[in-house]
């Protein structure tokens, strides 16, 4: 015992010594060398240029007082022009009102009206092992839609038409950058600098880092923050779907089977994206598919009526009269899912899903926004929505903290936005996390159980709206 | 309105008469020309002493003046939004230039700089000569003020607003007035240096009990937030003291809002209540308004 413990003693001071060494020697590293190397100062560095990090920037270049500081966009992928081609790209973000109001805030949603958007005003969500179902409705909940069905291609294209153009003057954009390194505060000595070392010997040096560069982010590693994560086993297959009808298309499905939720997002009259999570086996199976066999494997998915318990089904009917005695909607008025008459070509492919939850998201001087601090299953639509929930508070906060004339590193917005992000994300995630654990069982009372949860859910107004309102803010 | 100005009267009078009897520095001696004057003051010697022993920590922001950089993120927001009216998309970095503001018992300097760096053209006076020029070597690190340095003087506010009546667009006493002898004579003195129309913006602690066990008792002899003996119970005003010495001297409060500190989170909010501290927000009338 004793020997252990002058054992860490001596681990503990070897560190001090090595850091302290370490110290040193980058002191005078960034006072001889890397002085004459630093190509340009900056307030803010943000590194990573997805659609979070480009809003991020576009926000920052929009704010009256952000406007005033320098900033800077790294992305690792060139510049590419980009073509709105006639066929839908496979990947596609669902956006919830409250993204809607920060891209008009900033000018982008005009951008991506001018291009192509599908407006979402019912969704429906069943359950293939019982008759219970929810449904969402605009006109009776928010008045409005419920979401948009907008191409992730679409969406980085308006953002970054608006971030390029002369309304925004402050923000430079370094494409194709490889990042080499990140040279924490502390290494520097007590001047607060971040310093960012690129691949190609350049360097840039920074007050604020802001970490926007996704799920296996860089700048979370270089925080050393503690990062909760697993992996779900599953993969999202994607494909671009042609519809067997036209239809005015504006609703969403979601079908949870025992192998996880098949979800169908309209793009317009007579096209839909696929977003169908499944076991990484099946899934690898799934790809290797023919086209057709790949339809008819999903419109199975769709329709194909699965096993199902007695005693589950009396409960749900049961449930359902009582409802409907006492003039609840009992969920019976089930609306059919479109038929799929044919995969548009080559547009299939597969992601990993995981949940991941970084217990930090600041650091002295560093942040960190969007799936870099948070990464949620996709069966609630919610994963890029929190990024850009990220995106409003933290420019909010940088934004307050210069009008009270304090430094954009000052730990109060930092925690400010710590605490306020992580109290609405951290409930979405593990809400996400337990619808998607909970509709993976096939036992009986698990079955029960959610059903009712289900019909009870959608008979009741009041929660309904909850719901509704939490996903949307 | 005049059975409560008599209510604040009578209050004012009784305190009044029952301070004067224990509390003897309100009139201190000074030696001018080889003759004996008695001058009037409001330094309270014992309490500039006090503050001038801890000066080293004063801009340590983890050290014994803790509360008071975490009270900048309440308090320079108030002074701001009390003396301009931005639109969120037109705010600038700057909200505050080309307001002349005075700091009255500025000590370290700790909101000096927080308010010149929103652009005001900030005067520190404090009675303590240490404190002066820590604040003034203190206020050359920081390089966002090069261009605007709070200027520091050691001086007590009856004598600057002598030699600057009518000056200032806004001054501000935070967390002065409990340290201060002669309440009158300070506040008249406040009044004085400030423009017809200008602001005054007072923090301070309230005389409650609450606040005498929390805030003293508690902060200062077991918790240890803040220095032992900061405190004297007995020379803090209560916002019906300060209202009425202020409309005396022909000025309106605006505003009296509480505020609650914790200590454990080092965080200020504000407050419903005013039982602990409070922020006072007065404008100095002009002949027309009184004369209306």
């Amino acid at each position: 015992m004793v020997l252990c413990r002058v054992n860490s003693l001596n681990n503990l001071l070897m560190t001090r010594i090595s850091t302290h060494a370490r110290n040193v020697s980058t002191t005078r590293l960034s006072g001889d060398n890397t002085q004459d190397k630093v190509k340009g100062k900056y307030d803010i560095i943000i590194a990573g240029g997805g659609m979070v990090g480009c809003t991020l920037a576009c926000a920052m270049g929009k704010n009256s007082l952000l406007s005033k500081l320098k900033i800077l966009l790294l992305e690792g992928s060139p510049d590419k022009k980009f073509v709105l081609k006639p066929e839908y790209s496979n990947r596609v973000v669902a956006l919830n009102q409250n993204t809607k109001s920060l891209m008009n805030s900033i000018d982008v949603w005009p951008h991506v009206e001018n291009m192509r958007l599908q407006p979402v005003r019912h969704m429906q969500v069943w359950d293939a092992c019982s008759e219970a179902l929810i449904s969402f409705s605009s006109s009776d909940i928010l008045d409005d839609d419920v979401a948009y069905i907008v191409e992730n291609d679409v969406l980085l294209e308006a953002i970054n038409k608006e971030l390029k153009s002369n309304a925004i003057q402050n923000v430079d954009i370094v494409y194709g950058a490889k990042i080499a390194g990140y040279d924490s505060p502390k290494a520097l000595g007590r001047e607060m600098r971040n310093l960012v070392k690129m691949e190609n010997g350049d360097c840039y040096s920074c007050d604020l880092l802001i970490g926007a560069d996704g799920v296996n982010s860089k700048v979370r590693q270089s925080m050393g923050v503690q990062y909760v994560s697993w992996d779900y086993d599953q993969m999202g297959v994607v494909a671009t779907l042609h519809l067997a009808e036209e239809c005015e298309n504006t609703t969403a499905w979601q079908r949870f089977l025992p192998s996880g939720p098949v979800a169908l997002l309209p793009l317009n009259s007579t096209t839909s994206s696929l977003v169908w999570s499944m076991g990484t086996a099946q899934a690898k199976h799934v790809l290797s598919l023919s086209d057709e066999s790949f339809v008819d494997e999903l419109n199975d998915a769709l329709w194909k009526q699965y096993p199902r318990s007695s005693a589950v089904d009396a409960c749900v009917s049961w449930v359902g009269a009582a409802l409907r005695r006492a003039g609840l909607p009992d969920g019976a008025q089930r609306q059919l899912p479109p038929s799929v008459r044919a995969a548009a070509p080559a547009s299939r492919a597969a992601f990993p899903l995981g949940f991941g939850h970084s217990a930090r998201y600041v650091a002295p001087a560093r942040a960190l926004v969007g799936d870099a601090a948070h990464r949620v299953h996709p069966l609630a639509g919610q994963g890029v929505n929190l990024g850009f929930g990220d995106v409003k508070d933290l420019t909010q906060f940088l934004s307050d903290a210069l009008y009270a004339g304090l430094d954009i590193t000052h730990p109060s917005p930092l925690e400010k936005y710590e605490s306020g992000r992580q109290r609405h994300n951290v409930p979405t995630q593990l809400a996400s996390d337990a619808l998607c654990r909970l509709y993976s069982l096939q036992l009986v009372p698990a079955v029960l159980a959610r059903s009712v949860g289900l019909q009870l859910t959608n008979a009741l107004h009041p929660i309904k709206k909850m719901i509704m309102s939490h996903a949307t803010t | 309105m005049k059975n409560h100005s008599l209510t604040y009267l009578k209050m004012f009078l009784s305190r009044n008469l029952s301070s004067q009897g224990y509390k003897c520095p309100s009139r201190a001696f000074a030696t001018l020309n080889n003759k004996t004057a008695i001058k009037e003051t409001t330094i309270d010697q014992s309490h500039v002493d006090k503050h001038s022993k801890i000066a080293k920590e004063w801009w340590d922001p983890n050290g014994k003046m803790i509360a008071l950089h975490s009270y900048n993120l309440l308090r320079v927001p108030y002074i701001r939004d009390g003396l301009v009216i931005e639109e969120p998309f037109k705010r600038t970095l700057t909200p505050l230039s080309n307001k002349k503001i005075l700091d009255v018992g500025c000590g370290g300097g700790i909101l000096s700089e927080a308010i010149a760096r929103l652009g005001a053209n900030v005067t520190g006076i404090d009675a303590s000569s240490e404190l002066i020029e820590l604040a003034s070597d203190h206020c050359k690190l920081d390089p966002k003020l090069v261009d605007n340095r709070p200027s520091y003087h050691c001086t007590t506010i009856e004598e600057h607003s002598q030699s600057f009546p009518d000056h200032y667009d806004a001054v501000v006493a935070s967390e002065v007035i409990e340290h201060v002898a002669n309440k009158e004579l300070f506040v008249s003195s406040l009044v004085r240096a400030v423009k017809p129309g200008g602001k005054l913006f007072v923090t301070t602690p309230n005389r409650t009990r609450p606040m005498q066990i929390l805030g003293i008792c508690v902060a200062e002899h077991i918790l240890r937030v803040v220095p032992v003996n900061t405190h004297d119970y007995e020379m803090f005003i209560t916002p019906n003291e300060l209202t009425f010495l202020l409309e005396k001297n022909n000025c309106h409060v605006q505003a009296i809002h509480g505020m609650m500190y914790y200590p454990v989170v080092n965080r200020w909010t504000w407050s419903s209540s005013t039982t602990f501290m409070y922020a006072l927000q007065a404008e100095k009338l002009t002949d027309e308004d009184s004369n209306v």
